[in-house]
């Protein structure tokens, strides 16, 4: 077990704490590096909306997780970054240039979001998040003349510096992984950042917060702003890589969907919006490989343990028609979602912390390290 | 003239439902501070229970909708010891969450056993209209007001004139304290999930003539269910269905006078004209913050 020895209050805030940070960062680095050239194609495009999703959940983990802002209305920031970046793109406007604009203009739609959530709490919250998004779905339908409504935008080919970087490539994994790694180390420094303890002093307690000289309403637009910008960013990069865009495409469910990548990830650190965002990108291709292969696995274990030919068989199609049954995936994710909530709650980095935990303090490990605690009294509704 | 009163009819019948599900919200927020996302899709599967009652085995209406409510009941009680009971007490995002969970698996659910197809139950108030002079009431419409408005005087005797009722409001209002002074606050719980889902069955039957039961209608509904629950002050049983009633009107009277698209972001407009406005809602409590 390492033990650090701080010597200066700088080292509290340090962004790598000792030299195994920098060691084994490097080395997933350089894995990503060279991703390209070993992974398939597929798995380079899966890859790609990793970084995208992840980038979107590192957003939403600075609103969610450390300003303790709950928002169901994140797929709306992503379809206004994407918009921007169509509608702008039709004008020749270069990439750097739209790029940020989208970024902007999105920061600036979160802070007036902001604003009216200023008065509101927890469930409310929610609500008007969800709201928002509704309105904005449905504007981006109306407002034909901008968005061409239903029959949804196509978005040309990325140009940057004057060569074309197609989605598919090499190059524009690298431009997403660029954005999400400038992101994460951006997202680190702010939140080492007096802005940042503010905001987690703001998720703790209000309260407490404001009577320590914490301009509450100030630190919830910038939350909200900044997250909306971050989401804006990671809206430009969906676009280019969906290729084509349309309002039904930034619906509840993929606000839902964002929600799910940082509860699953784990809600307290930078890591849960990656690990988030691998799991439930590529729980797609799993929940494939398991509809194709799951059947004949079966009925080859129901062989072996003694059923005969034509039972096998049966049992094969069985599990075959189960498994292409429509709607499957959903309950996957609903059950999904219950059963983290209810026995993971810290998340996948959460599990990680344990067993790190657990190697580190073998064999004195407990178990009431992690465990959190229960509040019977009603907190939330006066709070 | 004519034209407004059958719109204000149609939109109070459409809002009775709303404000039954957003009774179903406001009885388990009451009692637990949860806020129960899955109850639109409560509402789905007992509308579902009922059509496989009364549409499939043929029973008769109304046995097949007691049948309907009371396994429904049955199934709110498992959900919420299932689902519910381990994380009273966590934050808020994680029961939020949990629900929403919910939601989508009895969602998926509903769809791989009963098909994505639109289904319709057969009421006894499915045909027939009532004519007022030259004013034509469809009974399918009458029927959701008229139950709803039973539904509510039963609940409210319940809630202020039986001791059960009496302990539900107890253990709404700080659950700690109902426990030392000896309510089971646990059966409490599940006996409200039991109500709130009856409640939500008894909205899906009867919506059921009027707009088709398919396993979406219970996220498209629920949702709609939140702006009423949220204007009628979320914690105020005639708030919710005044809410409720509220929310139909406008929508109906937007799907009427505004141009289209109108219809379906009213709520949602008049649903953030009143958070920003009145956050605490047309009925709600104003509490103050403690330290």
């Amino acid at each position: 077990m390492r033990f650090l020895f701080k010597t200066d209050y700088e080292d509290d805030i340090k962004l790598f704490p000792h030299s195994g940070y920098v060691f084994s960062y490097g080395l997933l680095l350089a894995l990503l590096l060279i991703a390209p050239h070993v992974l398939s194609s597929y798995l380079m495009s899966q890859l790609v909306f990793v970084c995208i999703y992840a980038t979107v959940g590192v957003g939403l983990l600075i609103l969610t997780g450390f300003t303790g802002q709950a928002s169901l209305g994140h797929a709306a920031f992503l379809a206004i970054g994407a918009y921007t970046a169509a509608y702008l793109q039709q004008f020749n406007v270069p990439f750097p240039v739209y790029f940020l604009a989208a970024g902007l203009l999105t920061g600036v739609v979160g802070a007036l979001v902001g604003f009216p959530a200023l008065r509101l709490q927890g469930i409310y919250l929610v609500i008007a998040t969800i709201s928002f998004a509704f309105i904005v779905e449905e504007i981006l339908a109306r407002w034909e003349s901008v968005t061409h409504g239903n029959e949804g935008m196509r978005v040309k080919t990325l140009y940057f510096l004057g060569t074309a970087v197609p989605r598919d490539g090499p190059t524009f994994y690298y431009l997403c992984l660029a954005v999400l790694v400038l992101t994460i180390v951006g997202s680190l420094n702010l939140l080492r950042s007096p802005t940042g303890r503010a905001f987690v002093a703001i998720r703790d307690s209000e309260t407490a917060a404001r009577s320590m000289g914490i301009n509450v309403s100030l630190y919830k637009v910038k939350s909200f702003a900044i997250s909306a910008a971050i989401t804006g960013f990671a809206g430009v990069l969906f676009a280019h890589k969906l290729s084509f865009i349309s309002p039904e495409m930034f619906t509840l469910q993929l606000s839902i969907e964002f929600i799910i990548v940082i509860l699953i990830g784990g809600t307290f650190s930078l890591h849960g919006a990656v690990l988030g965002a691998i799991f439930l990108v590529m729980i797609d291709p799993f929940l494939t490989y398991l509809k194709d292969d799951m059947p004949g696995v079966i009925a080859g274990l129901a062989a072996t343990l003694g059923a005969g030919t034509e039972r096998a068989a049966h049992i094969q199609d069985a599990v075959a028609a189960f498994a292409s049954a429509n709607g499957l995936k959903g309950a996957i994710y609903g059950i999904i979602i219950v059963l983290f909530v209810l026995f993971e709650p810290l998340g996948l980095y959460g599990r990680w912390l344990k067993i790190k935990l657990f190697f580190q303090l073998f064999p004195l490990y407990k178990r009431a390290t992690f465990k959190r605690q229960k509040i019977y009294v009603k907190s939330e509704r006066n709070r | 003239m004519l034209d407004f009163v059958q719109q204000l009819v149609s939109g109070i019948a459409l809002g009775c439902v709303y404000g039954l599900i957003a009774l179903g919200f406001v009885l388990v927020y009451k009692a637990t501070e949860v806020v129960n996302f899955a109850q639109g899709d409560l509402m789905m599967l007992g509308g579902f229970f009922a059509f496989t009652f009364i549409g499939m085995l043929g029973l008769n209406y109304w046995i097949g909708f007691a049948g309907a409510v009371a396994a429904m009941a049955l199934f709110g009680m498992l959900a919420e010891r299932l689902v519910v009971r381990p994380i009273l007490g966590y934050p808020q995002f994680s029961i939020i969450m949990a629900t929403i969970g919910l939601g989508y698996f009895l969602r998926s659910v509903a769809g791989i056993i009963w098909g994505t197809d639109d289904f319709k139950i057969e009421t006894p108030f499915s045909q027939g209209v009532l004519r007022i002079g030259s004013l034509v009431l469809a009974y399918d419409k009458l029927s959701v007001i008229a139950a709803t408005i039973i539904l509510c005087a039963l609940l409210y005797l319940f809630f202020n004139r039986t001791t059960l009722g009496t302990a539900m409001r107890a253990s709404s209002e700080n659950m700690l304290a109902a426990y030392y002074m000896g309510i089971p606050v646990k059966r409490v719980v599940s006996i409200v999930w039991a109500i709130s889902a009856a409640v939500a069955t008894c909205a899906g039957v009867l919506l059921a003539p009027i707009t088709f039961i398919h396993s979406n209608v219970g996220l498209v509904l629920g949702l709609k269910a939140f702006p009423a629950a949220v204007l009628g002050g979320f914690g105020s049983i005639p708030g919710a269905v005044v809410g409720g009633v509220l929310i139909g009107v406008i929508e109906s009277m937007a799907g009427f006078y505004l141009p289209q698209g109108w219809k379906d972001v009213a709520p949602y407009i008049v649903l953030l004209a009143v958070l920003l406005l009145k956050p605490e809602g047309l009925f709600g409590l104003h509490v103050r913050k403690k330290v």
